[in-house]
């Protein structure tokens, strides 16, 4: 049976740096694959529209003859689904998270991208 | 109920909000001075019908439903569904995908283990041990998000293989992150099983004896720390069948054999992880396939909570009629209410935690 096991760690921690990150302040760890949010390249994109049947929760919608591409980002679950369906591979994820959103108004809002 | 209107008798409620709660569960504790003589549970608190979405939803998309029945058992959920969907369609899934199937599962229960170790010792108060064991579980994550993108909710998995795989130079490198992780988890599980703050909020608490656990369907470590040896991935579902292996087992029943239990598991994770590693074949990592399905499959797994059934009912469209799921925590709850009948006030917390509960799970 053992007594104060935990002191010698106790101590250490006194002297040793946070294990934890002041997120947002300092950048998140990410690996190179890591699903933040989906980001597009719009002058690539050709409108088909097979971005948003492939996405599971109905967060993208296309406009062919507007030329438009929305995304709700609180509909959107990061699955990356829609980036290995784009036949032009302008879809791509990007490690940092979706900015988080501050009114009910602005949590509505898409995000438009316009084409050329 | 008649217990409940003596005088002698006080009923506490406990929870569904409480400090010791992860997620809401609700009990009316019947008291006589401090020990419980009765325990009235309810559930319900976070159903969301997950599974009448499964008419909802295409049944390629429902796995990323699948996945989001829990956070922490993530991954176990959406293998369960498509190697229940794969087994309806026949589909036969490439041994590449089978081995990376079996690395996520176990590096989702040591993350598993590792969080539920982490919330044990709050549970006792053991402030500094909770935040150590969830440092170690930091460096588990880690490697998940650098092979799925995700640290919690993994969706590697889709049907007919995996969506993701995992290079030569990324398994070696994981192998020998484990070898330094081990050393890391096994100086917080020492503490876990060593130190006599520990042992004295953990030993002869929530005796379960081995015949009460059987009759009362407990499964996973709950029944395994009672002397019984069962484990679903004996069954050798994804590439287990390869994997040698030798079930955990405690036999006093008690707090301190789940804790021992769960610990050993991670130990052995590491090992099933290794021996993967080793013998990992090249290849597809996803089969195609065409068609919608048509029949039903009931299949079992082991999720670090317990086995885990899975009943999926198509009918030759793109809709599934019919999506089920046991889950462990719901299968444990007849056994803790067993257990927590005759303990003391005091020790409920402890008792409640190590069955390791799993709300989301329970509720879908």
């Amino acid at each position: 049976m053992a007594f104060f096991s935990m002191a010698g760690s106790t101590l250490a921690n006194l002297f040793k740096k946070p294990a934890t990150r002041l997120y947002p302040a300092v950048e998140p760890k990410c690996s190179a694959i890591t699903r933040g949010h989906v980001a597009i390249e719009v002058n690539q994109c050709v409108f088909c529209g097979i971005c948003g049947k492939k996405c599971p929760t109905l967060a993208i919608e296309v406009n062919r003859e507007a030329k438009t591409w929305e995304i709700q980002r609180l509909k959107c679950i990061a699955c990356a689904n829609c980036c290995e369906a784009c036949p032009k591979h302008c879809l791509r994820m990007d490690s940092a998270y979706s900015q988080p959103v501050s009114s009910l108004e602005k949590e509505l809002a898409h995000e438009v991208a316009r084409g050329a | 109920m008649s217990s409940v209107s003596s005088s002698k008798h006080t009923v506490i409620p406990f929870g569904p909000q409480h400090p010791v709660l992860p997620e809401p569960l609700h009990f009316d504790f019947v008291l006589e001075d401090e020990k419980i003589v009765d325990v009235i549970p309810s559930i319900g608190y976070v159903h969301r019908g997950l599974e009448i979405l499964a008419s909802k939803k295409e049944f390629t998309e429902f796995v990323y439903v699948a996945e989001r029945i829990c956070g922490i058992c993530s991954f176990i959920h959406g293998m369960g569904y498509c190697e229940a969907l794969e087994e309806i369609m026949h589909i036969e899934v490439p041994g590449r995908a089978q081995n990376l199937r079996v690395i996520w599962s176990e590096l989702s229960r040591v993350h598993s283990h590792l969080l539920w170790l982490g919330l044990a010792a709050d549970a006792f108060g053991f402030e500094n041990l909770f935040m150590q064991a969830w440092r170690a579980r930091e460096g588990v994550l880690d490697i998940i998000e650098e092979t799925t993108g995700a640290r919690v909710i993994f969706g590697a998995c889709k049907i007919g293989g995996v969506r993701k795989d995992i290079d030569g130079d990324t398994l070696s490198r994981i192998a020998d992150v484990l070898n330094k992780l081990q050393s890391e988890v096994q100086a917080v599980c020492d503490i876990f099983l060593k130190d006599s703050s520990v042992k004295h909020r953990l030993c002869g608490v929530g005796l379960l004896s081995r015949e009460d656990a059987y009759a009362l369907g407990a499964v996973g470590p709950m029944l395994r720390a009672s002397g019984l040896a069962y484990d679903c991935r004996k069954l050798g579902y994804a590439a287990f069948s390869d994997i040698n292996f030798s079930i955990v087992t405690e036999t006093d029943g008690d707090c301190y054999a789940r804790c021992s239990v769960r610990i050993r598991e991670i130990y052995q994770s590491f090992d099933i992880i290794r021996q993967t590693i080793a013998k990992m074949p090249g290849g597809e990592i996803c089969a195609k396939f065409k068609g919608v399905p048509d029949g039903e499959a009931l299949v079992r797994f082991e999720q670090p909570r317990g086995e885990v059934v899975y009943y999926v009912k198509a009918n030759g469209t793109k809709f599934l009629t019919r999506f089920r799921a046991r889950t462990p925590t719901f299968a444990n709850i007849p056994a803790m209410m067993q257990v927590l009948k005759g303990a003391n006030f005091a020790d409920v917390p402890t008792i409640v935690l190590t069955i390791d509960p799993c709300i989301s799970c329970t509720e879908r």
